[in-house]
């Protein structure tokens, strides 16, 4: 009998798992005796990292997609049909369009979406570059900008952690290129008592934004907006005015996991050293739908795909488990325009970030560009 | 029913064991507890600190087989 392995989303962890599984299958895949197949919610696939700069107007619109067959091996069926119920003890997916799929093995990678609408006013009073519907405005927002307060305003939890301090930096240098840094203020929030999750990073954005004169305010956990008076408030009991609220939404998982009551938040409880689903040794999950307590990013999706790849690799051929995934992340930090750093941790290595160096930045910039090799599982 | 939700981030640098309890709370009810295991030091000042400030309960803490643990209650 064939066996069945399908994965629920196709953004980086699925596109990547789907590709590298063909490799290492491709023979057992012709011959019949396995099938892959990905559920999807778009024919297209986007380059996330891309959207940062696209309120900038540094990049345009159509680089930042592909089309999601055309990046997948042909040997994968592909679905451009939203799962809607997950059923793990029945072992089927039920989707939008009532279409019913069986598997062997799934793979839960489904990614993690923005919930401005949690913080009163968010949605109405802030804006932020985490889709492609908001970069847009804030593109809008940003052209029509002639000065004043900004706020950058960081909500737990996110994905790509160093993206907010990106976003700072490059909005800096937009409004001086724009002529009016000197009518401005930029003031960068943060949810803990510094100004980044990592240490070390904490450490040189500190003096970077001294430097720069940009403000900042840490242990700020949003309460609310108001939009009307433009004021933001923590919980902490701090209330910012602002001109433009620029904010970083808290995250959630998607929706169809929580309904099938497969986790709270849509976040899956997920063991961190086999990316099994707790609970379930059928039912992988990776990348930002996981609960497990580390970055939400590409590089952890991509490690983390590795080793499900493997595994179900060695599942399905010798009826073994191939290895356990160590907690890798690796982030590139921009430290400047010019200069950039990379940290890298583990579940058992703190990070220990290098020199800063020009190489590190444009290696970086070429990095953007391997995105689409990584997810056809070539790097 | 109030409940404890564990958060195993011992070896976890980023986002951290404050950021994951952040998290953690949005998605709970008032009463709920959540127990936070960590091996990070500089976070073992801050949870604390923190729950102070918002108002939520440090229920108790303290060092564990080579690791540091807090209970807090969400207050609000
Ligand atoms: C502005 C920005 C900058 C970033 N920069 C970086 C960076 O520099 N470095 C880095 O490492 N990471 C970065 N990231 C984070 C990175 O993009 C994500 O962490 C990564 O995409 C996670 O992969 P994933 O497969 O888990 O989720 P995603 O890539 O988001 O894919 C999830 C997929 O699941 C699909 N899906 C959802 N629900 C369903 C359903 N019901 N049925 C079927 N499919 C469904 C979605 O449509 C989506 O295609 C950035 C993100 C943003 C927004």
């Amino acid at each position: 009998m064939s066996k069945k392995i399908l994965i629920v989303g196709g953004g980086l962890a699925g596109t990547i798992i789907a590709n590298g599984l063909c490799r290492q299958i491709s023979s057992d895949i012709r011959k019949g005796d396995v099938s892959i197949t990905m559920l999807g919610t778009s024919e297209t696939h986007m380059y996330q990292p891309g959207l940062l700069y696209v309120p900038f107007g540094k990049i345009r619109e159509r680089e930042l997609f592909r089309q999601q067959r055309k990046i997948l091996n042909k040997l994968i069926i592909f679905h451009v049909d939203p799962a809607a119920n997950i059923d793990v003890e029945g072992k089927q997916v039920t989707c939008a369009s009532g279409a019913v799929y069986g598997y062997d093995y799934l793979v839960l990678a489904t990614g993690s979406r923005l919930v401005p609408e949690t913080i009163p006013g968010m949605a109405e009073g802030a804006h932020w570059l985490y889709d492609l519907d908001g970069a847009r405005k804030m593109r809008d927002a940003l052209a029509e900008f002639s000065g004043g307060k900004v706020v950058v305003n960081v909500n737990a939890p996110h994905k790509c952690p160093v993206a907010p301090l990106e976003i700072t930096f490059m909005l800096k240098d937009f409004l001086e290129e724009k002529g009016v840094w000197d009518k401005s203020q930029i003031t960068y929030t943060y949810p803990i008592g510094r100004l980044h999750a990592l240490e070390p990073v904490a450490e040189w954005c500190k003096p970077a934004m001294d430097e720069s004169g940009i403000k900042y305010e840490t242990f700020f956990n949003t309460r609310e907006v108001d939009p009307q008076a433009k004021t933001i408030t923590s919980e902490e009991g701090v209330t910012l005015d602002y001109d433009l609220l620029v904010t970083i939404p808290p995250h959630r998982g998607a929706e169809v996991i929580s309904e099938s009551g497969l986790g709270d938040g849509g976040w899956v409880p997920t063991d961190r050293n086999k990316l099994l689903r707790e609970g379930s040794n059928d039912v992988f999950v990776c990348g930002d739908t996981t609960n497990i307590p580390i970055s939400k990013a590409g590089s952890t999706a991509h490690f983390e795909a590795d080793t499900v790849i493997d595994n179900l690799v060695s599942l399905l051929t010798e009826g073994r488990w191939a290895r356990n995934y160590d907690g890798k992340v690796f982030c590139f930090v921009e430290t400047g325009l010019k200069t950039g750093t990379y940290v890298w941790f583990d579940y058992k290595t703190p990070p220990n970030p290098g020199a800063p160096s020009q190489m590190i930045h444009w290696f970086k910039l070429a990095y953007n560009r391997l995105y689409w090799l990584s997810a056809r599982g070539l790097l | 029913m109030s409940e404890r939700r564990i958060i195993d981030a011992r070896g976890s640098y980023c986002p951290g064991p404050l950021m994951e309890l952040i998290a953690a709370l949005k998605l709970l009810q008032v009463g709920d507890e959540v127990e936070i295991l960590s091996t990070d030091q500089g976070t073992a000042r801050d949870v604390p600190e923190w729950t102070a400030k918002v108002g939520h309960e440090t229920v108790e803490s303290g060092d564990k087989d080579g690791h540091w643990y807090v209970v807090v209650r969400k207050m609000k």
